[in-house]
């Protein structure tokens, strides 16, 4: 009875690392794979639900405002936004990572950035498509498959096009 | 006519009493944190966004920002468990020194006390060996031999003194 018990603890201790230790290896979420789905709510109060938004083309990029890198490419995405937004089939949606709130209002406002955007609160959000740091970018079909991660800065507006437009009819 | 000075006396010494409380719970809550108070929240708080660095000990500009949002807490009359409770629901449970027993976490609680017992066992046992180590070899060896000779029955005995008294003969 003694054995059984040190065994089975033995067995589910690694268990239970064996699990940490997958998770730590997981990559990230990748190209071809299923968005998982998520709830956004936005700063101004609005709800967000990624699998409403199937048949069209949804942008989802993570950043912070203490983000260096992040801000290269905002003026960039806003554009994006804007030149895409007539169509109303390409959705933009921006995730806030371990930010503060004050300061992630100043930095949208700064760049003028007006499409949704809200706090990855819990780091539920990263956390489900792994993200590693911000800025990331994933680019989801009208499926609801990652069709593009971007990891780090886009370098121009034309690069997002670029990763955007094949999608497009 | 005395004891009606002595109770205005006493009216005016608590009023004076009164109104010279004001002024100090006044400051206490208008009063700034010092760098101690924001620092001992800190400390039981991990950055959300750096690998195993406590709040109080990073550098980084998103620490800054996070230390100030609990000076501003702090300012603004927050318990230490309140600003806890917030920086969970913003970034998780990630971000505390000690996370919560639920789920996956109860590893972090349920492996020193496993180590532990079985660490403690171990030792008893290797004790007990180490105390007495040979009679112990011994027993068994006799306890071994012993039930072999049990399990043999009379029968079985005078058939195997029979057996030898034949060799013998032979």
């Amino acid at each position: 009875m003694k054995k059984i018990l040190l065994w089975g603890g033995l067995g589910l201790l690694l268990v239970f690392l064996s699990i940490g230790l997958y998770r730590s290896q997981q990559g990230q979420v990748g190209a071809g794979e299923i968005a998982p789905d998520f709830e956004l709510i936005t700063f101004s109060g609005e709800t967000h639900q990624l699998s409403d938004f199937r048949g069209s083309v949804v942008v989802v990029n993570f950043w912070a405002s203490w983000c260096e890198s992040c801000k290269p490419e905002a003026k960039d995405l806003e554009d994006a936004y804007q030149y895409y937004r007539a169509r109303g089939d390409v959705i933009f949606l921006g995730v806030d990572y371990v930010d503060i709130e004050p300061e992630a209002l100043a930095y949208l406002e700064e760049f003028g950035i007006t499409y949704p955007n809200g706090p990855d609160l819990r780091t539920e959000i990263s956390q489900a498509y792994r993200v590693r740091g911000v800025p990331e970018t994933f680019i989801i079909d009208q499926n609801g498959v990652i069709s593009h991660v971007q990891i780090g800065p886009y370098s121009s507006f034309d690069h997002i096009r670029s990763t955007i437009d094949p999608l497009l009819d | 006519m005395i004891q009606k000075t002595n109770r205005n006396l006493l009216w005016i010494l608590a009023f004076v009493l009164l109104i010279s409380l004001i002024p100090v719970s006044t400051f206490a809550q208008g009063s700034d944190p010092t760098d101690d108070d924001v620092n001992a929240v800190a400390k039981q708080l991990y950055c959300p966004v750096c690998e195993n660095i406590p709040l109080d000990t990073c550098g980084t500009t998103a620490c800054e920002q996070w230390r100030g949002i609990i000076r501003d807490k702090l300012a603004d009359g927050w318990t230490e468990d309140e600003i806890k409770t917030y920086f969970v629901n913003q970034y998780g449970d990630r971000v505390l020194a000690e996370p919560p027993p639920r789920g996956f976490n109860w590893i972090v609680y349920a492996v020193p006390v496993i180590i532990f017992i079985g660490g403690g066992y171990l030792f008893y046992r290797g004790f007990q060996q180490w105390r007495s180590p040979e009679p112990a070899r011994n027993d068994r060896k006799k306890t071994k031999t012993t039930s072999k000779s049990v399990n043999l029955s009379e029968e079985d005995i005078s058939r195997v003194e029979e057996e030898l008294r034949k060799r013998s003969q032979g």
